[in-house]
């Protein structure tokens, strides 16, 4: 009798823990991806999705970067921007777009051998600044470009 | 599934250039559906990494601020015509795509 009992408090011990592992998200197809730094992209505030995505908010303006995006983009919905950096021991790379709900769009983290260049698509809601950040040798470099962007499509 | 991302790589003195798109909706969550005025769930890649000579290259994460049918371009060097390049992407459903392509 006794010893049924004890069985059965383990059981539902043993559930319990299982249970309370879903519940904190643990086993949920989103922990793959554990490395997606989800408190820096569903930030609101520029300066705390840059410390969460890169460990710190203080940038040095550098004509280093170059940003390349359009002056007027008719189409905010696909923005075409190419970022090629020049600084050495670039290690990673941040495009924001402070306008948006959640300005940082994406964070790229470089191999050795790969070079400070990245040319990708983002979206942008309306008229902003695109700030691209590199983190070169432990510090953090910023350029930014204005694009204007009509949301009409007839060129204005 | 290997149909959801085209990849051009090509070496040019030890430098590779690779440019590779993606089809994926990349829904960012925020969206209404007009019809029903319910949001269109978010649907976006989170992680796309390539990898060169079993070496990672590039590691990006992304949000849903990237464009739909997304277009990535790298470049890195040490890279030779005809070596191998591995392309692999996971949404936030989970759901994932990779693809071994060759350098020209």
């Amino acid at each position: 009798m006794n010893h049924n009992r004890r069985v059965l408090l383990k059981g539902s011990l043993a559930a319990g823990a299982v249970g309370a592992a879903i519940g904190a998200g643990l086993l949920t197809p989103k922990a793959a991806v554990a490395a997606w730094a989800k408190a820096a992209f569903e930030a609101k505030d520029v300066n705390v999705a840059l410390s969460s995505a890169m460990g710190s908010s203080d940038t040095t303006t550098t004509d280093k970067i170059k940003l390349k995006a359009p002056d007027i983009a008719e189409n905010g919905a696909v923005v075409p921007i190419t970022v090629t950096s020049n600084i050495d021991g670039t290690s990673s790379m941040s495009i924001l777009v402070p306008k948006n709900a959640q300005p940082l769009t994406s964070t790229y983290t470089f191999g050795s051998n790969t070079q400070g260049y990245i040319s990708t698509r983002v979206k942008m809601g309306k008229t902003s600044d695109v700030i691209a950040v590199v983190k070169a040798n432990g510090k953090l470099y910023s350029t930014k470009k204005e694009v204007k962007v009509t949301i009409g499509g007839c060129g204005g | 599934m290997a149909k959801s991302i085209k990849l051009r790589a090509k070496a040019k003195g030890g430098v590779a250039t690779v440019k590779c798109l993606i089809s994926h909706p990349m829904e960012t969550g925020l969206r209404k559906d007009k019809k029903s005025g319910k949001k269109i769930p978010a649907h976006f890649i989170q992680e796309v990494t390539a990898e060169h000579g079993g070496k990672s290259v590039l590691n990006a994460q992304w949000s849903g601020a990237i464009s739909k049918n997304p277009f990535l371009s790298f470049k890195f060097s040490g890279a030779n015509s005809g070596d191998s390049i591995k392309i692999s992407w996971v949404d936030n459903q989970g759901k994932s795509d990779s693809l071994d392509g060759k350098i020209k």
